[in-house]
């Protein structure tokens, strides 16, 4: 997008109106989302038993319940986070992140891709031109994975939807130990020297420096950033959170109390590497995932093997195994899923174990 | 003119194809779209975001969909 930033003195006043107008709009936005949020648990109460008639304390009344208070709500939540993250991610584009990253040592670089993981406008269609780009740049390989691991697994989807249904203690974890996971996975594989296991084709790729002139973007052109990316990613996950609320409501209406509680409790060693093992084949994304995870965990699944399973979900799925089998040679691609299993797995004790 | 679409076919690189084609219907700019969804060969553009635009062999968006305006902007008119 190219503005007009060097016109005169009346364009500027032109752009200071409309960023009041955006402001404006964007405050009374607010207000009526919080406004509308408010009420969400009576009005689902209503809708459920005075306007259907469902009889209160039913199995039916409960999942019929669970499903319509959670699906605005996720909505609402979603269009917030999302709204608010694609400002943010307008300050970052993977160019500027490439370019700081390829001076980095390793161990501070694992860290710094992590978490640019997590801001940089990322989408898993560009994994690969993304992989190519970086380890051409002389980013370390290590580097590099933190990034690939951490840019799926911790999203502002995930850490939107977790601290709205689940509060902010488990987005805090949720965002701790996935950066960890990122980190310290990208530095083994870093250690593990497996440059020889990046496809050939991929290093002599010529790293082309583009010379494409850096966009001035303005307050505005961030909102309209920000609303882009609502309606980019809400028209393409809407689909996932009625599905994952629907599973959700049934788990949450017609699973009795505490079975759960005898597969993911934390009772059983094998709670977690079989959550694991379930998690990986599923593909979804957070906005899915979580909703299903709410419903696991009031029925007695123990946090550690819940976030085992959500993060084997979002971070190692099978699709994006096939994409980056176009850059990576199979040896390098097992050690990616093993890594990143490891992690999920310690995590996965450690939480059972102090929880 | 010619125009790349570089893209392994996702959502957005089909929805950028299809802006290009408007707009050239729309200006009547004599140009010929290429979709490109070999990775090798989007990578010897050196871009490393997807969907990505090359007009002439000029890189002119990398890892977005454009605006109609912007590709109209490329197209000269």
């Amino acid at each position: 997008m190219e503005l007009k930033t060097t016109q005169p003195i009346q364009g500027e006043g032109r752009i200071n109106k409309m960023l009041a107008l955006n402001l404006l709009i964007a405050t009374i936005g607010v207000y009526l989302w919080w406004t509308v949020y408010r009420v969400l648990p009576d009005l689902s109460k209503w809708l459920t038993y005075k306007l259907l008639p469902i009889q209160e304390g039913s199995h039916l009344g409960s999942s019929v319940e669970f499903f319509l208070y959670d699906t605005p709500k996720v909505m609402m939540l979603l269009f917030l986070v999302v709204f608010g993250v694609g400002i943010l991610r307008s300050f970052f584009t993977p160019e500027k992140t490439r370019a700081f990253l390829s001076g980095k040592s390793e161990f501070v670089g694992n860290i710094f891709a992590a978490l640019l993981g997590i801001i940089t406008p990322f989408c898993s269609c560009s994994a690969v031109p993304l992989f190519i780009g970086f380890v051409t740049a002389g980013v370390p390989l290590g580097v590099t994975f933190s990034f690939l691991i951490a840019a799926p697994m911790v999203n502002e989807i995930a850490l939107g939807l977790l601290y709205g249904l689940l509060g902010w203690k488990v987005a805090a974890i949720y965002l701790g130990t996935g950066l960890f996971i990122a980190i310290s996975a990208g530095w083994v594989i870093g250690r593990l020297k497996l440059e020889n296991h990046v496809e050939d084709w991929v290093t002599q790729a010529n790293a082309a420096n583009l010379t494409m002139e850096e966009e001035k973007l303005t307050w505005n052109d961030r909102f309209v950033y920000g609303w882009d990316a609502v309606k980019e990613i809400i028209g393409r996950v809407w689909i996932y959170v009625i599905l994952g609320i629907a599973v959700g409501a049934g788990i949450h209406g017609f699973v009795p109390e505490g079975v759960m509680a005898s597969i993911m409790g934390k009772d059983s060693w094998w709670s977690v590497p079989l959550s694991v093992v379930i998690g990986v084949p599923m593909y979804s994304n957070a906005a899915g995932v979580i909703p299903v995870v709410e419903a696991l965990l009031g029925k007695g699944a123990a946090l550690g093997s819940v976030l085992a399973f959500m993060m084997s979900v979002i971070a190692l799925s099978l699709p994006e195994m096939v994409i980056l089998r176009k850059v990576l040679k199979p040896k390098l691609i097992a050690v990616f899923v093993g890594v990143v299993a490891s992690g999920i797995l310690f995590v996965g004790y450690l939480f059972n174990m102090i929880l | 003119m010619e125009i790349k679409v570089l893209g392994p076919g996702c959502a957005k690189c089909k929805k950028t194809e299809k802006l290009v084609q408007e707009v050239i219907k729309e200006t009547g700019v004599d140009a010929t779209v290429e979709k490109v969804s070999d990775m090798m060969q989007i990578a010897s553009y050196g871009v490393f975001g997807t969907p990505s635009v090359i007009v002439d062999g000029e890189v002119k968006c990398i890892g977005k969909v454009p605006k109609k305006n912007d590709i109209k902007k490329w197209l000269g008119k």
